[in-house]
């Protein structure tokens, strides 16, 4: 067990000295975000009343679309030189690598929400009416529910011809569910209306049974050809 | 067969049972039977598309078998992970990394503490340990010293080496050789992929001919016996 952790370990901290040496996927992340933010700022010119009822779903449609960008160089990483067949071979376990690579683009994620959160408070005046500290547990339950089914299914892609397409072919359909909760939690508790228990057990339940189901597959998919 | 986890050398180590190994309706490996002995260095030859790469792949567990049967050390290969070292063509090395952080981050995997079992298998390959350029900056020759490295790293009983002599000079070629020579007279079985087999003449122990998805011949020398003329054996010239 002790050695399942260290792998993991291991290889988040290699995924984030690579990612800090070469800044590719983070750099892309936040043009795209800034993209949407400027875009869409133009395009509606909201009121701070409007923007409370709309930016639920901008936002996390934002970093949907942002994450996929981790999402697919987290695993190209590991193809060129074929690098992934270095780890196959060992007696590593595959979860190690699942795990490593779900929390690295985690973190990379939040990193982007952090860096983008003042940006879309001060373009769409933000100000939040409902109780502000759920929208914590929104952030890490909805963020970890895009980036667990998103680095499985990044890896499933892996081996076909058109992966960067595949991608969000498999990964938006499965993430709706997660997507309606992350966005209605963000709007009751912006717009003070509505209580979002409800929405963060969803989102709870979601990331349990989808980390399990992934948890269990991942062999498979790691060794399939 | 002996016990292979206590073989003796010269025991059979490895043992392939009629496998067969397709790719949708392509057929790389046609019922290959084989076995190998242990402490000895085996050269695979033929020519592109002969499966050499493929049996090598299964043997290593990184192909699953269609059909047939596949023990090393009585295990699948799977399960005897630990005891296999793989050398493909590319690098499988992370070229942002230096060849001492890939180590580091490869020892890992196999549950090796400290660097200083990396710094050995780096010196083993006539690499410095200092050296802190990332990989994707060494010469051709240097990058496949160094995925030789991380093949020896966690001291497998077993090398498979795919390719390990292409784009690599002859003077650093021959001395991958010496020590590939180095690791088989220490007891170490090897089996080697390569179209270059004229430098392994006199080393290896034995050369074992594949065509079209099987192995056809077994031979000591380099020179097929029953060779049709002007056929000659890939990688004399």
């Amino acid at each position: 067990m002790r050695s399942f952790w260290s792998i993991a370990l291991s290889t988040l901290t290699k995924d984030i000295r690579l990612e800090w040496r070469s800044k590719d996927a983070l750099n892309a992340m936040l043009f795209f975000s800034l993209l949407v933010v400027v875009i869409f700022v133009f395009s509606f010119d909201p009121l701070a009343e409007e923007s409370r009822h709309i930016v639920g779903g901008l936002v996390w449609v934002a970093f949907l679309f942002a994450a996929v960008v981790a999402l697919n160089q987290t695993w190209a990483r590991e193809l060129r030189n074929q690098v992934l067949d270095a780890y196959r071979v060992s007696p590593a376990p595959a979860n190690a690598l699942f795990l490593a690579k779900a929390i690295g683009n985690f973190i990379l994620v939040s990193l982007l929400e952090a860096l983008m959160a003042p940006l879309f408070v001060i373009f769409y005046n933000l100000r939040v009416l409902g109780p502000a500290w759920q929208l914590i547990p929104v952030t890490l339950l909805g963020t970890w529910a895009l980036v667990v089914n998103g680095t499985f299914f990044a890896a499933m892609s892996l081996r076909t011809r058109s992966r960067e397409l595949m991608l969000p072919l498999l990964l938006f359909p499965v993430s709706i569910p997660a997507v309606i909760s992350m966005v209605a939690a963000t709007t009751s508790i912006l717009t003070g209306d509505d209580p979002a228990h409800f929405y963060i057990v969803l989102l709870l339940t979601y990331d349990v049974v989808f980390t399990t189901a992934c948890l269990a597959l991942f062999e498979t998919v790691l060794q399939a050809e | 067969m002996t016990n292979p986890l206590t073989a003796p050398r010269g025991a059979p180590i490895i043992a392939v049972s009629n496998l067969v190994k397709q790719f949708g309706r392509f057929t790389a490996l046609r019922g290959v039977n084989a076995e190998f002995d242990a402490g000895k260095f085996y050269v695979i030859l033929g020519d592109n598309g002969a499966g050499k790469t493929t049996l090598l792949r299964a043997l290593a567990g990184l192909t699953d078998p269609t059909r047939g049967e596949i023990s090393i050390l009585g295990k699948k290969p799977h399960e005897a992970s630990r005891d296999l070292g793989y050398m493909a063509h590319p690098s499988l090395l992370y070229d942002e990394m230096s060849g001492m952080e890939n180590l580091l981050y490869f020892d890992k995997l196999y549950d090796i503490a400290g660097n200083s079992r990396c710094e050995q298998a780096i010196q083993a390959v006539g690499l410095d340990a200092e050296l802190s350029r990332p990989v994707g900056k060494y010469s051709q020759g240097m990058r496949q010293r160094m995925s030789l490295a991380r093949a020896i790293l966690h001291d497998p009983k077993i090398l498979f080496l795919d390719e390990p002599f292409s784009n690599v000079d002859l003077h650093s070629a021959r001395e991958m050789v010496g020590l590939l020579k180095g690791m088989r007279d220490a007891g170490k079985t090897i089996l080697v992929v390569t179209h270059q087999a004229a430098l392994l003449e006199g080393t290896a122990d034995e050369f074992v001919w594949m065509q079209a998805g099987q192995i056809v011949d077994r031979t000591n020398h380099l020179a097929r016996g029953h060779l049709a003329p002007g056929d000659a054996p890939a990688g004399e010239s």
